[in-house]
């Protein structure tokens, strides 16, 4: 069976550090980085990038619209 | 796998839609409001009628939802966003009109615009923000903040004998002969944002089907209001919001689904 890929693509300028993708994600794939935007916000973005399955539940429950997902299946 | 070979236009499964305008939402960070204007704007792409809604922004935080949705709206008066819409809907039965109200809109000022909205059955679609305090103006006690909850003019929590008990504004408007579908869900998890998705789409299919007045409250999170971290403030929902709202169809097909009485006891 092929397993799922994914990744997220996270707009850092919107972004706005509530940190509610992470608890919504179920592979630890996310977390906050060190930097912040020009808002003064720590900004998500993928820690583990070889976690993510591209179920798009961060991008569903964040607030401002900032992450896109891309999924692909791979034969392995 | 590369990361580069993910992020191909092809593989893309959810982006933001295009139904939202650029500008930045005004809402604190993990606000609720975000997540519920972003899957109405999704419902009303799905089923392609941006250019036959019409929607209703209430005062209070989502006074702006007319900068962040990108369809033709209105302003209403405080709390008298289901009075403007029955207007418009009659004037227009072919439109789909909305009106996204709070707590603090929809449950006091306005109770008895949604109550007669709703007895009178007008084919419009209330969604409806519970997060049980008076957001935008700096957290003061709502109908709808729970018992003993702490806001800025309840410091040391509601009292129900002096102030009142909450009121289940959404179990009472089920009550109404005028109502459809009655619906409370809320959008934290991933889960209840899927959920809340369908019920906003039944919401609007409800209201193509010209059956009466669908009724969705979503029970949010007011992290500036209760003075937590959005993540903190979703937990003390789950905790103490979910018990006294509980999540579920309350009305469906205009018949209770629900056992009210119960529930109020």
């Amino acid at each position: 069976m092929g397993k799922m890929r994914g990744a997220i693509v996270v707009d850092t300028e919107r972004c706005k550090g509530c940190e509610v993708c992470i608890v919504n994600c179920p592979t630890d794939t996310i977390g906050m980085a060190e930097e912040v935007n020009g808002k003064g916000y720590h900004y998500a973005y993928m820690k583990h990038p070889e976690n993510c399955t591209g179920c798009a539940n961060c991008a569903i429950v964040c607030p401002d619209g900032v992450i896109t997902v891309y999924r692909v299946k791979t034969e392995k | 796998m590369d990361i580069k070979e993910i992020i191909q236009p092809e593989n893309l499964v959810h982006k933001r839609t295009p139904l939202m305008t650029d500008a930045t939402l005004s809402y604190c960070p993990g606000c609720g409001h975000g997540t519920a204007h972003h899957l109405v704007m999704e419902v009303i792409e799905e089923m392609g009628i941006q250019q036959d809604t019409i929607g209703i922004a209430p005062v209070g935080c989502s006074v702006l939802a007319y900068d962040f949705m990108d369809i033709d709206m209105s302003q209403a008066a405080h709390g008298r966003a289901p009075a403007v819409a029955t207007g418009i809907k009659r004037l227009w039965p072919e439109k789909y009109v909305f009106t996204y109200q709070g707590d603090g809109d929809l449950a006091a000022i306005g109770t008895a615009e949604t109550i007669h909205a709703c007895n009178r059955g007008e084919n419009i679609v209330i969604i409806f923000i519970n997060n049980g305090i008076y957001g935008m103006t700096g957290g003061q006690m709502a109908p709808t903040t729970l018992e003993g909850m702490k806001s800025s003019t309840t410091p040391y929590g509601r009292d129900a004998k002096q102030m009142g008990h909450p009121l289940k504004i959404t179990e009472l408007v089920a009550q109404l002969p005028g109502t459809y579908y009655v619906t409370r869900q809320a959008v934290h998890k991933a889960g209840n944002v899927r959920k809340t998705r369908k019920a906003i789409m039944k919401a609007f299919e409800v209201q193509r089907d010209k059956k009466g007045l669908a009724f969705v409250e979503i029970v949010s999170n007011c992290n500036s209001g209760w003075k937590m971290t959005p993540n903190e403030s979703n937990e003390w929902m789950e905790e103490h919001m979910f018990p006294f709202y509980p999540l579920g169809d309350i009305k469906v097909e205009g018949k209770i689904v629900k056992d009210l009485l119960k529930e109020l006891m």
